[in-house]
């Protein structure tokens, strides 16, 4: 280990934590099918459930798919920084110079590449499957392109929150779902809008300031909660 | 032969996508799961001979220098 | 705890992973050779030589490729469970090897019965997708398959994660006669006015050959993949022991 310290710019920090993460994810590729086989099942159970008929699920398609993927989003959410926590990385990156907001923020980029990123494309097909109207298809696809790096940013709070916890499972869920619900409204009202022929430009303006604004602010906000995670 | 012509055949009376996309994806599962196995096999041989090198070139070592 | 029913000696034998190595290098050429040989004769006289379906045109010819991997898929399911079952009975490695190479093969053939299912539908019916019993029961055992292969992949101990498995394609196993009642009885309370998955009625011998052609050596073609993915979990498990170095070494 080098003793002075090294001049290292912030974007080389970025890239070198973006790429070990993705790199980890990638040596434990088996991981990332559970969260999109969930996405898959929730959506089967609502036909099986409630009704197979066309009429009634191409009206609930859009809403079912969003709330199936914000539920695999949730249920990927813990992985963020356990492995991390749990070997002595994560105190690592807490005790570097560099800002742990701009660390956190490569971690959720590659965490959503693998798991929100998946699940974006694998959503058209369970659109097929709920017989989501044709014109709605594209709106899916860009609702959730939007939405889920949000989903994965305001994730990760929870994430961070509870990494130190046991059960943290179960307590994200509670402590994130209330703020994704503004995601969810705004994203099924665009695939909605979009099955009826009406302009959807509105609601992914809104979803893209919604990620903007989640780009900029959450990374400090997991930051904080990591922190206090730690000190535990 | 139950076609009249070649272009018949892949053509399948308008059905063609739907049969020849059937028959690729088949060809794909099915070679897949044949060679899946045989580069994993291929795999570990490479890595247990370099293994086996790196143990014979450390003993080697040892017993030159005891 | 192993229970000592009168099994007989062949039976025992089957559980070393070097027996199994070495007569699977004899059975793989023959298997090999019959799926390909199978395999060519029926698609060629599926795809070229039989007649249309009156109703449905050249699509039925999907039928070569979907039916196979169907009946397929549930008989690799079924033999992953009997395997899984051995293996916790009597301890056997190769049975907890055969049952954990089961698992992603029967997935992915799985996957080709829903695909090749719904693009016949299409045509067919006018739609990608529809549940009805018969692709919901399908769809159903491929949760059941990807629970089995996660599990195993999930446990780092080889021994305990091939039990698990074991145990979870065991309690699925007993599931699917349950599944398949429900989904049916679903089915009719939700019959769905547009069409009915009708059975097929009783096909001419130039159109039911092929299929058993088919069949049989999508058969050969998993006999074949499933000792090529045993013998590499062998490899890999048994990669201390001596024979296994012996076999570098040849390299």
């Amino acid at each position: 280990m080098s003793q002075a310290p090294v001049n290292i710019s912030l974007r080389r920090v970025f890239w070198i934590t973006l790429r070990r993460d993705l790199l980890l994810a990638y040596r434990r590729r088996n991981d990332l099918i559970s969260p999109l086989m969930f996405f898959l099942m929730v959506a089967t159970l609502f036909p099986l459930g409630v009704s197979p008929e066309p009429v009634f699920l191409s009206q609930v398609a859009a809403g079912v798919v969003w709330v199936a993927a914000l539920l695999a989003t949730l249920l990927s959410m813990d992985s963020l920084f356990r492995s991390d926590f749990d070997d002595g990385s994560l105190e690592q990156m807490l005790l570097s110079p560099q800002p742990l907001a701009l660390l956190v923020l490569a971690k959720v980029i590659a965490h959503w590449t693998v798991s929100g990123l998946p699940l974006t494309i694998l959503a058209p097909l369970l659109g097929v499957m709920l017989y989501l109207p044709g014109e709605g298809m594209s709106a899916l696809i860009f609702s959730l392109l939007l939405g889920t790096p949000t989903l994965s940013l305001i994730g990760a709070i929870g994430a961070a929150l509870t990494v130190g916890l046991r059960k943290g499972g179960v307590l994200i869920t509670l402590l994130v779902l209330p703020l994704y619900i503004p995601v969810l409204i705004f994203g099924t009202g665009a695939v909605q809008a979009a099955s009826t022929g009406l302009p959807i430009g509105g609601y992914l303006a809104i979803l893209g300031a919604i990620l903007a604004l989640g780009t900029v602010l959450t990374p400090l906000a997991v930051a904080a909660g990591l922190r206090i995670s730690v000190s535990n | 032969m139950y076609f009249d012509s070649f272009a018949d055949f892949i053509a399948m009376g308008g059905h063609g996508l739907y049969v020849w996309l059937c028959y690729g994806i088949a060809a794909c599962v099915l070679s897949f799961n044949i060679l899946s196995p045989l580069l994993k096999k291929r795999h570990f041989f490479n890595e247990q001979t370099r293994r086996l090198r790196r143990e014979r070139r450390m003993a080697e070592q040892e017993q030159g220098t005891p | 705890m192993a229970i000592s029913w009168k099994m007989p000696k062949w039976f025992f034998q089957l559980g070393s992973p070097r027996w199994f190595y070495d007569i699977s290098s004899k059975l793989l050429p023959i298997f090999a050779v019959a799926a390909a040989l199978l395999l060519l004769v029926g698609v060629v006289w599926g795809l070229a030589f039989a007649p249309q379906d009156y109703q449905q045109g050249n699509s039925f010819r999907i039928i070569y490729i979907h039916v196979p991997a169907a009946i397929l898929a549930q008989s690799c399911y079924m033999l992953m469970a009997v395997a899984g079952a051995i293996n916790l009975i009597w301890k056997m490695k190769v049975a907890d090897m055969v049952a954990k190479s089961c698992a992603p093969l029967g997935a992915s053939i799985a996957v080709l019965a829903l695909a090749t299912g719904a693009i016949w539908g299409k045509p067919t019916w006018g739609t990608w997708w529809v549940w009805d019993a018969r692709l919901t029961a399908m769809l159903i055992l491929l949760f059941l398959y990807v629970g089995v292969y996660s599990l195993h992949h999930a446990i780092e101990n080889e021994v305990n994660a091939g039990k698990a498995g074991a145990v979870l394609s065991l309690v699925g196993l007993v599931n699917i006669p349950i599944i398949k009642y429900s989904v049916e009885w679903w089915n009719t309370l939700h019959q769905s006015s547009t069409f009915k998955v009708t059975e097929r009625p009783a096909m001419p011998a130039e159109m039911w050959i092929p299929l058993l052609i088919m069949v049989v050596g999508f058969y050969c073609f998993f006999a074949v993949s499933l000792m090529l993915r045993t013998r590499a979990e062998i490899l890999e498990r048994e990669k201390r022991s001596g024979w296994v170095r012996d076999l570098v070494e040849a390299d």
